[in-house]
C-alpha cells in the first residue's frame, strides 16, 4: 500500500532518440501440445514523438504486440527495451511501475471504473502514485478542461456519452505524463462523427510531441498515424510512412 | 499521508459495499450473530458465576466448615416407639483439632436448638445457634446495634442473646431492641446485640422465613437445653443427641487449607467410623467453580468458533463472487499500474470493513440481550470488557483471514485477462 517509488532499474527517460527499440522479439504461448507463436522474431524502434497504428488480421500478433509495448506482458524471448530499459529483467512489481509512471492506456471499451465518478477515475494513476489530495484534484480539473470535460467532474461514467467516456479515459491516461500512449481500437465503440473527434484529439496530443501507438483495423484511422505498420502471423508484414498524416478530419 | 491514502482506501470500500445494501448486509449477519451470541453468553455465565463465587467466598475461603450429618439407615436404639440416634460433632473433636494441627488458628463451634421466642403477645420460631465469641470474628456479619458475644458472656454464663436484624423486627416489632427480656423456651435472655442478617446481603433471594437465628453463649446451650431434642411426629418420637452441629475451622493461609483439611478429614475417620459429618471446604468448592467456569468458557468458545468460522465463510463467499464480478475492474486497476499489494489491500479493507461492521452491531446486540435478561429474567448477569475487546480484535481477524483469500485471487488474476473479461 505504499507509495511505490521506483525501484533500481529507472527508466532514463528523454535520454535517447529511440523510445522503444524491439530486436528478435517472440512471444509463444503453449496451446495443448503446441506451440503458437504470436510474435515470431519482430524487430522495432519506436521514436519519441512518433504516431504509430498497427493493424492486422485477427491473429496476426497485433493485440499481443501492444500487451507486450504495453508491458502488460513480457517477452519469451528478445529484447525489450523501454527507454533504456530491459524489460525482460523486471519483475511484476517493477512492471506495474513502469505503467503506472510512464505509460498511458485508452481502450476500446473505455474501461472506466463504473463506481467512481470522472474526476476519481482521471485521478486513479496519481493516486496509486500516492500523490496528496490537493495536487490530484488539481491535475485531474487540467486534464478534464484539455479533453473539454470540466462540468462533467463529478459524473459518474453511465451518465455520460460513449464520446465523453473515451476522452476521460484519455484524461486518465494522461495523468501520469507518460512516455508512451497506448490506444487499443479507440474508436472502436464510437460512432463515426465521435470517433473522428477523438482521433482529432489524439492528433492534437501527438502534434504536442507524445508518442502514440495505437492498434485499429480502419484504414480511415490509420490514417491519422504518422507510420502504419502491417502484422500478419507474427511478423511485422510492412511499414509504411504516411508523408501527410490527418489532423483535423480533412486529408491534406 | 499514509493514513488519508488509507482513509480513502477505507471510503472507497465503504462506497463499494454500500452499492450492494442488501448483499452486504445479509454477509455481515453471521458476524452479527457469532459475535452477539458469543458476548451475551458470556454475559450471562459471568453473571451466574459471580453469584456463585460471592457465595463461595462470603463461607471464607480460609475456612473449613463440617457439619453434622445424621448417617442414613441407622435404626437407633431402644423400641419402636423411644428412639435414639446419637450422632455428630464431639466437643471432644474442638479441642482435638484446635490442638492437633498447627495450621488452625481457630476452630469455632455451633450447636443448633430449635427454641420460641416470646415477648410481650408475639412469638417466633428461632434457631438457636450456640456458639463462642471466634464466631462473629470469622463471620464478619455487620454490627447493627449493641455489640457481639464477648468472653465475659462465656465466663459468667450469661444469658444474653444476639439476635439478627430480620428476626429482631418481627420479634421486637418495633420495641427498644437492646435491653429487652426475651423469653427463650424456659428462660429469658437479655438482648444485647443486633447483626445484619445474612439474606439481605445477598440481596435478591429473600424469603422472610430465612435467617431466624439467635445467638447464645454455647455453655449456656448446652447447661439449658442439653444435647437431646425431641422430635414428635405422628405419634412416635424421635430423640437426637447431638454435641455440635457444625464446626468452622479457620486456617492461617489459603495455602494450608487443603493439606489440612485432609488432616482434618483423616482424624475424624478415627473418630467417627459412623460417618456422621459432612466437610466441606469453600476453597475447594470455589476452584470447583473455577474449574466448571473454565468447561463453560470452552464450550463457549468452541461454539463462538464454529459461529464464527460460519460466518467468516460466509464473507469470503461473497467476496469470491465480488471479485469474478470486478474481474474487469481489477484488469483495469491492474493495467493502470496498481500493485498486487495494492490489489489485496483494497479487497481486505473491504472484507475487514464487513466482518468489522458486523462485529460492532454484534457486540451491541450482545449487550443489549443480558440488559433484556436481567430487566425481565432478573438473573444476574455481566458483560466483561474482555468479551467485548476478543470480539473486536476477532472481527478483525476474521476479516483478514477469510478476506486473504479472495483479495490473493484478485491480486495473481493475469491484468490481460482480466481486461477481457465480461
Amino acid at each position: 500500500m505504499k507509495p511505490s517509488a521506483l525501484t533500481p532499474p529507472t527508466l532514463r527517460v528523454g535520454t535517447s532518440k529511440s523510445v522503444i527499440e524491439l530486436a528478435s522479439v517472440w512471444k509463444t504461448y503453449r496451446m495443448g501440445d503446441q506451440d503458437v507463436h504470436a510474435l515470431a522474431g519482430v524487430d522495432l524502434t519506436i521514436e519519441r514523438g512518433s504516431f504509430w497504428a498497427i493493424s492486422g488480421a485477427s491473429g496476426s500478433g497485433k493485440s499481443t504486440m501492444l500487451n507486450l509495448l504495453g508491458c502488460l506482458d513480457r517477452p519469451t524471448s528478445g529484447l525489450y527495451t523501454l527507454e533504456g530499459l530491459d524489460i525482460a529483467s523486471t519483475d511484476d512489481d517493477q512492471l506495474s511501475d513502469i505503467r503506472l509512471r510512464h505509460l498511458g492506456f485508452v481502450f476500446q471499451n473505455f474501461h472506466l471504473i463504473p463506481q467512481l465518478t470522472v474526476q476519481e477515475n482521471i485521478e486513479l494513476p496519481l493516486f496509486y502514485q500516492g500523490i496528496d489530495a490537493d495536487e490530484m484534484s488539481e491535475r485531474a480539473c487540467a486534464l478534464a478542461e484539455r479533453v473539454g470535460l470540466s462540468d462533467r467532474l463529478t459524473h459518474k461514467p453511465t451518465e455520460l456519452s460513449g464520446g465523453q467516456q473515451q476522452r476521460v479515459a484519455i484524461a486518465r491516461a494522461l495523468s501520469n505524463n507518460p512516455s508512451v500512449l497506448f490506444a487499443d481500437e479507440p474508436t472502436g465503440n464510437l460512432d463515426t462523427a465521435t470517433g473522428k473527434s477523438i482521433m482529432e484529439l489524439l492528433a492534437e496530443l501527438h502534434h504536442q510531441g507524445k508518442t502514440i501507438i495505437m492498434v485499429t483495423h480502419e484504414p480511415d484511422i490509420a490514417d491519422y498515424a504518422q507510420f502504419r505498420l502491417v502484422m500478419r502471423d507474427g511478423k511485422i508484414e510492412s511499414i509504411d510512412q504516411n508523408a501527410e498524416p490527418m489532423r483535423s478530419g480533412v486529408s491534406t | 499521508m499514509m493514513a488519508a491514502r488509507f482513509i480513502r482506501n477505507v471510503r472507497l470500500g465503504i462506497k463499494t459495499l454500500l452499492l450492494h445494501k442488501m448483499r452486504s448486509v445479509l454477509t455481515m449477519l453471521g458476524m452479527v450473530f457469532g459475535v452477539g451470541a458469543v458476548i451475551a453468553m458470556l454475559a450471562v455465565g459471568q453473571g451466574a458465576s459471580e453469584e456463585a463465587f460471592e457465595q463461595i467466598r462470603r463461607l471464607g475461603s480460609e475456612n473449613i466448615i463440617i457439619n453434622a450429618q445424621k448417617p442414613v439407615g441407622q435404626s437407633g436404639s431402644g423400641t419402636m416407639q423411644v428412639r435414639m440416634s446419637i450422632y455428630g460433632l464431639l466437643y471432644d473433636d474442638l479441642d482435638r483439632i484446635e490442638q492437633s494441627f498447627e495450621t488452625v488458628v481457630r476452630a469455632v463451634p455451633a450447636k443448633l436448638i430449635r427454641g420460641q421466642g416470646r415477648i410481650g403477645g408475639r412469638t417466633l420460631e428461632l434457631r438457636l445457634v450456640g456458639t463462642t465469641p471466634s464466631w462473629f470474628d470469622l463471620v464478619k456479619r455487620e454490627l447493627i446495634a449493641g455489640r457481639v458475644m464477648n468472653e465475659r458472656d462465656m465466663d459468667q454464663n450469661a444469658n444474653i442473646v444476639i439476635l439478627t436484624e430480620h428476626g429482631a423486627r418481627r420479634l421486637l416489632a418495633g420495641r427498644a431492641a437492646i435491653g429487652s427480656q426475651v423469653r427463650i423456651n424456659q428462660g429469658f435472655f437479655e438482648v444485647v446485640g443486633i447483626i445484619k442478617s445474612e439474606s439481605t446481603q445477598s440481596g435478591t433471594m429473600q424469603t422472610p422465613d430465612q435467617d431466624i437465628d439467635a445467638y447464645i453463649p454455647l455453655n449456656v446451650a448446652i447447661e439449658r437445653f442439653g444435647d437431646i431434642t425431641v422430635t414428635r411426629s405422628s405419634g412416635s418420637r424421635t430423640r437426637e443427641k447431638v454435641e455440635l452441629h457444625q464446626l468452622i475451622v479457620q486456617i492461617d493461609s489459603t495455602k494450608h487449607v487443603e493439606s489440612t483439611a485432609a488432616g482434618i478429614e483423616r482424624m475424624l475417620t478415627i473418630f467417627h467410623p459412623k460417618g456422621d459429618y459432612r466437610m466441606s471446604v469453600p476453597l475447594a468448592l470455589l476452584r470447583q467453580a473455577e474449574a466448571t467456569q473454565r468447561t463453560f468458557n470452552i464450550v463457549l468458545g468452541s461454539i463462538a468458533g464454529i459461529s464464527l468460522l460460519i460466518g467468516g465463510i460466509g464473507i469470503m463467499n461473497i467476496m469470491l463472487a465480488s471479485v469474478t464480478e470486478r474481474t474487469r475492474e481489477i484488469g483495469i486497476r491492474r493495467a493502470i499500474g496498481a500493485r498486487r499489494k495494492q490489489i489485496i489491500g483494497q479487497f481486505l479493507i473491504e472484507t475487514v470493513v464487513l466482518s468489522v461492521t458486523g462485529g460492532l452491531i454484534g457486540i451491541g446486540i450482545g449487550m443489549l440481550i443480558p440488559w433484556l435478561i436481567t430487566m425481565f429474567a432478573d438473573m444476574p448477569t455481566a458483560v466483561t470488557l474482555w468479551s467485548v475487546l476478543l470480539s473486536v480484535v476477532i472481527s478483525v481477524g476474521v476479516g483478514l483471514i477469510f478476506g486473504m483469500y479472495p483479495a490473493m485471487r484478485a491480486a495473481n488474476l493475469d491484468p490481460i485477462v482480466a481486461l477481457r473479461h465480461e
